[in-house]
């Protein structure tokens, strides 16, 4: 007897069989002298199916293989790094690992850490507000034959190469957005986020050149690019808020926005905040965008209008090729970081969306 | 209840003669007979003419505050900065309009439909404005067929757009996509096939490291096959190398997209199978895997979508270059996304208008795939199409043609057998194809059955 489940099979199996259960179909009762003690089941495949649950378990155990090699890969080559850096990787700013074998070294992801950090957050601070509005829309306001339409055109946003935002950003938003930040740091300069070193902004000769390629140009492709899946992700959550509950709202005369307020949004809490985590995760892995708008600074930037930003993937990305053997290390290192910022973020939204959905399953 | 006057309304509440006693408590309280107006019929829509007066209305007073603000109080340039205040305006000033005639309640509602939709307008205008962009720019170049069957060896900076063309990164990123979609799509189908066949402690171990892996940069899997495969193990900078970084990434995504439609499949159906006495083996390949099929398929074509797209990871494994390269195995191979990238940050114009022409070119292949996904997708596992449906009703009818017939010779070889199958037919009247004369159902009838 084959089953999917083993479990099913001993349960079924610790039932003991009778002669009086027999008795009620059969005339002449066949009756059993020994009694019957229930069997330990073992369900083993056999032939066709022990070859076949090898492979499956293969490729499983396969799969494991090589993403526990990339990972012990990883570790060990940054290992190598970091012995030299020791924990002043985390603390340096500049990025100049030298030879490794004595010599001037000195290197750390201090800047482009943050940098990384400050795009994300910057990307879903643009992104958060826009994808709750869409995610809205979709779940609530828009008439019912045009949603399917909308869900299609959000999940082709999400397929569309991160190369064709990047030349977007790079080409066109670049200097357009640049007058924003202008704009921003004349009369917001006060904040220091906003605040532009070098700059005097009351004269009319100011370069341009100053407000591109900075952090907050990088985040809002970025932020582009990470809207739809945020989005998705809130309206799943939106879209699971019982009927009967909505319904409610209705009859005790809340408007659409009070039913939206008092039943959509305590139901999708999980969702909002899970999905704005996945997206972040999503902005903190990006490269190609980043790497062609941004000017790559080893330096912690805060001031995000500024020209120069700091960025993980962008250090990979550029340093690589001309690369010795020990700051490739230096770059592991500085990648493995990165891995895992985004693993701890990814596993603590799935693990909040996983909770509010189980949730709503109970209550 | 009564209602004495007719008018055009469309609902009445009389309903053919009433007894008299019902009258009476409405005399009770009604001395006179009420008088209805002709009531006009409403229209239940959700736009009305005032809003839409407050809408039009506060759109120009934003226009208008817009260029008093940006002129005298803080001027700048830029088209963007003036759009974002006007916007900010626009919603301040319906707000204002709106609190003339309605609640605060009836205000806070309005103003968050108006931020919801234009929210959407904001992400669909933009999102039409990045497919636009590389395509209106480089549509001369796509226009030109030399676009497509030369490469970029021999034409030089100043050359014409109608010299030279990008075969080269086509050819490149068909291959690349194949070598992905050859290791990853038998190991990641596999192992989703795996987690549920064989669940216990190794499976779970297993999901937990493939939804890790998820979270893993494309930029440090590149580095990964670039230090392992190029710097360790000596394989030249190639397609084949920028397929392996490829299937890193692509790989995690089809084990659990698998994973969730393989955990679609009806239990019902699989157990069925396992009662009939079928190993694990025929249940997985005859039940499991084709009720999954266009999961599956969809499951594969996004995650090709998202390889095809993919630049980082070939940046640091495939290497550049300005010739055709068949040979994945050997040389240096440009895709699509990472010609995109080095012709438009070359910095010269008519590389740059062939690298808008690549992009346009890009995001129509991940189109049309995408498209391919939605036509074979959007169906849970078990749910058939009309053309699947109906070739299933003629293989069933003709399954059933095939039994009647060896009933048939069975009983012309044991005479024994028509006694029983009298008596089955005094116990089922209803299957005697003698009694009602009938003819079984033919395909298409059995198909418009429900």
């Amino acid at each position: 007897m084959n089953a999917s489940d083993p479990n099913v099979n001993s349960a079924e199996s610790s039932i003991p069989y009778s002669g009086t259960v027999a008795a009620t179909h059969v005339v002449e009762p066949v009756l059993v002298d020994v009694p019957e003690v229930p069997r330990t089941l073992r369900v083993r495949a056999r032939g066709a199916d022990r070859v076949f649950l090898g492979m499956l378990t293969g490729s499983g155990v396969l799969v494991l293989t090589i993403i526990l090699i990339i990972g012990f890969f990883l570790g060990f080559r940054a290992w190598q790094a970091l012995s030299v850096a020791g924990f002043g990787f985390f603390t340096t700013q500049q990025w100049e690992p030298g030879l490794g074998s004595g010599g001037p070294s000195s290197f750390g992801v201090a800047g482009v850490l943050t940098g990384t950090v400050l795009i994300g957050v910057c990307a879903i601070v643009l992104a958060l507000p826009v994808a709750f509005g869409v995610a809205l829309f979709i779940s609530e306001y828009v008439p019912s034959w045009a949603r399917r339409f909308c869900i299609t055109l959000m999940d082709l946003m999400a397929a569309i190469p991160s190369v064709v935002y990047g030349l977007w950003g790079f080409l066109f938003l670049n200097t357009r957005a640049a007058e924003i930040s202008h704009w921003l740091s004349t009369y917001l300069g006060w904040i220091p986020l906003f605040s532009v070193n070098g700059v005097n902004t009351n004269s009319p000769l100011t370069s341009i050149e100053k407000y591109t390629s900075s952090t907050f140009i990088a985040a809002l492709v970025v932020g582009m690019m990470i809207t739809p899946i945020v989005s998705s992700m809130m309206r799943e959550s939106f879209s699971q808020a019982p009927l009967g509950e909505r319904e409610g709202a209705y009859a005790l005369g809340a408007t659409k926005w009070g039913m939206i307020r008092t039943v959509v949004l305590p139901f999708g809490k999980g969702g909002i905040i899970g999905g704005a985590m996945l997206g972040l995760g999503r902005a903190l892995g990006e490269t190609i965008a980043v790497l062609m708008i941004i000017s790559l600074v080893f330096q912690i930037q805060p001031h995000i209008l500024q020209a120069g930003a700091g960025s993980v993937s962008v250090l990979i990305a550029s340093h690589f090729a001309s690369a010795e053997p020990f700051e490739i290390s230096g770059l592991m290192a500085a990648g493995l970081a990165l891995f895992l910022l985004t693993l701890v973020i990814n596993l603590v939204a799935s693990s909040i969306i996983a909770r509010s959905r189980s949730g709503q399953e109970s209550g | 209840m009564t209602v004495v006057q007719h008018s055009e309304q469309e609902w009445q509440f009389e309903e053919g003669p009433e007894p008299d006693g019902a009258t009476a408590p409405d005399a009770m309280w009604e001395t006179e007979p009420r008088r209805f107006e002709p009531e006009a019929k409403r229209s239940i829509g959700r736009v009305r003419r005032e809003s839409v007066y407050a809408l039009v209305g506060s759109a120009m007073a934003a226009i208008t505050l817009t260029e008093l603000i940006t002129t005298w109080f803080a001027p700048f340039a830029g088209h963007l900065a003036l759009i974002l205040v006007a916007y900010v305006l626009f919603v301040v000033v319906y707000g204002l309009i709106t609190s003339l005639t309605e609640s605060a309640r009836a205000v806070r509602d309005r103003l968050a439909q108006l931020l919801t939709y234009s929210a959407t307008a904001l992400v669909f205008f933009l999102m039409a404005w990045v497919i636009a962009f590389p395509l209106w720019n480089g549509h001369a170049a796509l226009l030109h067929a030399n676009f497509y069957t030369q490469d970029l060896r021999t034409t030089g900076p100043l050359d014409p757009i109608n010299v030279g063309g990008l075969q080269y990164a086509v050819i490149g990123t068909i291959e690349q996509i194949t070598i992905t979609l050859a290791i990853s799509v038998p190991l990641g189908i596999g192992c989703g096939l795996f987690l549920n066949e064989a669940p216990g402690r190794l499976a779970n171990l297993v999901r937990t490291v493939a939804a890790a892996a998820t979270a893993l940069p494309s930029v440090v899997a590149g580095l990964f096959i670039y230090a392992l495969a190029i710097l360790q193990f000596g394989l030249p900078l190639s397609g084949f190398a920028a397929g392996l970084a490829l299937s890193i990434m692509t790989l995690p995504i089809i084990i659990r997209a698998s994973d969730v439609v393989f955990r679609l499949v009806p239990a019902g159906l699989k157990e069925a199978s396992y009662a009939l006495g079928a190993t694990r083996w025929r249940t997985s390949m005859r039940v499991t895997l084709p009720t999954a099929r266009s999961g599956l398929a969809t499951a594969v074509i996004l995650g090709a979508a998202r390889g095809i797209g993919e630049t980082s990871p070939v940046l640091l494994t495939a290497g550049y270059t300005k010739y055709t390269n068949y040979n994945p195995f050997s040389q240096a191979q440009t895709s699509l996304p990472l010609a995109t990238y080095k012709l438009v940050t070359s910095g010269v114009a008519n590389y740059v208008s062939r690298g808008y022409a690549a992009a346009g070119l890009l995001f129509v292949l991940v189109l049309i795939l995408f498209a391919l996904a939605r036509v074979i997708g959007g169906r849970g596992p078990g749910q058939l199409s009309n053309g699947q449906r109906r070739r299933r009703a003629v293989a069933s009818a003709a399954l059933a043609a095939r039994y009647r017939a060896s009933e048939q010779d069975e009983r012309a070889a044991e005479p024994d057998a028509d006694l029983e199958l009298e008596h089955h037919l005094e116990l089922h009247p209803e299957q005697d194809p003698a009694a009602a004369g009938t003819q079984p159902p033919t395909a298409e009838e059995e198909w418009e059955q429900p």
